[in-house]
């Protein structure tokens, strides 16, 4: 028999911190206590858990926003092992209550460095999720529906983002680690892993078209592209299928530009400079030459 | 033939791409939850990247890529012969929102090549930042690139419904405006700028009455040189810098190393700069904006004024004033450590944090994923003391790239 808790992957913030209380409660050292997910594999020496009762008269932990800050957004990591980090952290602060500043700690940097990774996840779906157009607006308003596969829990996170960007119109973002959707008025959230959907939109032919256009084939920066749009990403975002044809075309798009000669102006720019010389023989101004483009092409 | 709007978005996107500034900054905060339109605007976040490295925020288009005017360096100069075409407003509107809604873009950088006159393109401009603001509630970012010339009040208007405004110094210098944009002039474009300022300026103050004063492009002003084209040196192209972001309190100044484009001008040097030199200029600008540093200071060891292309500026920095280093690690003040190559302004920060409750080693730097080697010549702490630097002759060899060993083919 051991002390500790089994839980959903999921678990959050909200959802640990009475159980990590009940623990500090109970005077149970981050030694003493397992934090066991539902979804790790179980082992024949898997000893049943038991949740460790508190004592009467027991002091409650306290702990500086900045280190509270840093749990919340660490028990957001996918990784297994965010409760007993984040618990020997609220253990170790009520004796060094500066601990999340000291950034060389080893606890500490561990910590930080999966913020970081939390924050990313969160940056990158507010980046590139797609939303593709759903069936008929109803009653005006018109339905979208995106897929994405972000590594961490961090739906909660950026339901505010999306709330408050696509107001006016309803859509449901998938993922496997749960859903988000949107009517207008509340943003639900459901934890259900959700299966890829099939999705498709006319406007990505066009986003495509201006994604080909604007890129310079004059300057080839793929290590750029990948460190921040990295290959993970593009099986889900409709443009990156058009890299490999873009680089293979490059070379000769700037071999075409170095060997083009120069060639005579349009007669469109000739009758300018012609114009623009008048103009400023009679010390014409603006107005005057409004009146000479009046004929330019349009 | 008629072009479609697939065609035509392709020549105006093709026609756009020279500019390199697509930041959607700056703006502060604000969303659609009160308004219930569409969009809002915090960090500016890039939404895809092109294999040239780029980040596309905006939907950077043209109006139209037809322009009375003849930059020699510009792929719409009137002597160019690419075909031409042009987006109504309407159209303009569409795409922004059609793309917005499907979280491809932040917002709309609208710009235009100069048909009849400036003010006439500019109202056009207007138009559309000012439908999407009020037909549409669009609360997304908007940067409209101002028309050299335009009245003063279409520029007011431009900058109550976007949140920022550009207009090109195009070249580093005076003299290589007048050869290579002879219809521009830079009394004209500092003049605008100058305007620029006093709105952006006044919109956060309020007025005499004490009511606030009208909005007038929250994300401030930014502007591009073309490095490359002409004979202007690094120094001349941040001395040009120096001058905007303080004289005009640009937000940005974007370098872009000139690019060989379709149809090119024949006075046009053939061959474009390396791209090195381009991110040289970003880094030396990244220190004047974030680490304290002058322009001068960084190209001051420069004999012929160009930032080397070997080491970056702030490693070629320390190295030409090494007597100033080693630093204390624990004891060094925070501007000292800004300066140290290797150490970014995230670190530098958690070290401040961390010292205050720890003497730091330099094995604690590796957790904040610090280079060692790079930062240990110029640090001391307790058990580590890299002797001094002042001494070392072959400094620069240490850090200088190693040629890559040639294999047998
Ligand atoms: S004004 Fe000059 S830089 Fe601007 S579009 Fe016309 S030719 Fe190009």
């Amino acid at each position: 028999m051991a002390y500790g808790f089994i839980l959903d992957d999921h678990t959050s913030f909200s959802a640990w911190r009475p159980l990590a209380r009940q623990c500090f409660l109970a005077d149970r050292a981050p030694e003493e206590i397992e934090w066991r997910c539902a979804s790790a594999e179980t082992t024949l020496f898997d000893t049943p858990l038991v949740a460790p009762t508190p004592k009467n008269g027991a002091q409650p932990p306290v702990l500086r926003s900045k280190c509270l800050a840093l749990l919340r957004s660490i028990l957001r990591h996918a990784d297994q092992t965010r409760f007993a980090l984040a618990y020997r952290i609220l253990w170790r602060a009520q004796t060094e209550p500066a601990l999340a500043s000291i950034a060389t700690d080893p606890d500490i940097a561990r910590a930080l460095h999966m913020h970081k990774q939390v924050r990313e996840d969160t940056h990158k779906m507010t980046a590139y999720v797609r939303f593709r157009e759903h069936g008929e607006a109803q009653n005006g308003r018109r339905s979208f529906y995106a897929w994405f596969e972000p590594d961490h829990y961090v739906l909660p996170s950026v339901a505010p983002f999306f709330s408050k960007r696509f107001v006016d119109m309803d859509w449901v973002i998938l993922t496997p680690k749960g859903s988000l959707a949107w009517n207008g008025e509340t943003c639900a959230f459901s934890p259900t892993p959700c299966a890829k959907p099939k999705l498709s939109d006319d406007i990505d032919q066009l986003w495509k078209t201006y994604y080909v256009s604007t890129f310079n084939p004059a300057r080839i920066k793929t290590k750029a592209m990948l460190s921040e749009m990295p290959r993970k990403y593009w099986k889900n975002l409709p443009e990156t299928q058009l890299i490999p044809q873009m680089l293979a075309d490059a070379p000769a798009r700037v071999a075409a530009m170095a060997a083009q000669q120069p060639r005579p102006a349009p007669a469109f720019h000739h009758r300018l400079q012609q114009r623009r010389a008048d103009v400023e023989n009679q010390k014409g101004t603006d107005s005057a030459l409004r009146e000479v483009h009046r004929q330019s092409p349009k | 033939m008629k072009q479609s709007l697939s065609d035509r978005l392709a020549l105006l996107s093709d026609a756009a791409k020279y500019d390199a500034s697509c930041s959607s900054s700056g703006a502060g905060k604000r969303d659609s939850a009160a308004t219930k339109g569409l969009g809002s605007v915090s960090n500016g976040i890039c939404h895809a990247f092109t294999p040239d490295g780029r980040c596309i925020s905006l939907l950077k288009i043209l109006l139209t890529n037809f322009c009375i005017y003849d930059c020699a360096y510009c792929i719409n100069r009137s002597s160019s012969n690419v075909p031409r075409a042009r987006f109504t407003p309407d159209e303009v509107i569409w795409l922004t929102l059609e793309f917005y809604r499907r979280n491809y873009i932040e917002g709309l950088f609208l710009s235009s090549g100069i048909i009849r006159s400036s003010d006439d393109t500019m109202s056009q401009m207007v138009r559309v930042a000012r439908e999407l603001r009020q037909t549409h509630k669009f609360r997304g970012y908007i940067h409209l690139k101002t028309i050299p010339n335009a009245s003063p009040a279409l520029l007011a208007e431009a900058g109550l419904y976007a949140d920022r405004l550009s207009i090109n110094v195009e070249m580093p210098t005076e003299r290589g405006l007048a050869d290579y944009a002879p219809q521009k002039h830079a009394g004209e474009i500092r003049h605008s700028m100058g305007e620029m300022r006093t709105h952006i300026d006044a919109a956060k103050d309020r007025t005499l009455t004490g009511r606030k004063a009208p909005r007038f492009a929250p994300g401030g002003q930014s502007t591009q040189m073309i490095v490359g084209a002409d004979q202007a040196t690094d120094r001349d192209i941040l001395s040009s810098s120096s001058s905007l972001y303080t004289g005009y309190k640009l937000r940005r100044v974007y370098y872009s190393a000139f690019s060989p484009i379709p149809d090119a001008s024949a006075i046009l040097p053939i061959k474009p700069p390396p791209l090195l030199r381009e991110h040289r200029l970003y880094q030396a600008d990244w220190l004047f904006r974030f680490y304290g540093f002058q322009f001068s200071e960084i190209t001051a060891g420069r004999p012929d004024g160009m930032l080397d292309l070997e080491l970056d500026p702030k490693l070629a920095w320390a190295l030409a004033n090494r007597a100033m280093f080693p630093i204390d690690l624990n004891r060094a003040p925070k501007e000292m450590l800004l300066r140290v190559p290797g150490l970014g302004v995230r670190s530098v920060q958690a070290i401040v944090a961390a010292r205050r409750h720890r003497q730091l080693r330099l094995e604690d730097l590796a957790r904040l994923k610090v280079s060692i080697r790079k930062v240990k010549p110029f640090l001391y702490t307790t058990g580590w003391s890299p002797g001094r630097l002042a001494e070392r002759q072959n400094l620069r060899q240490l850090f200088v790239p190693q040629p890559q060993q040639l294999a047998l083919f």
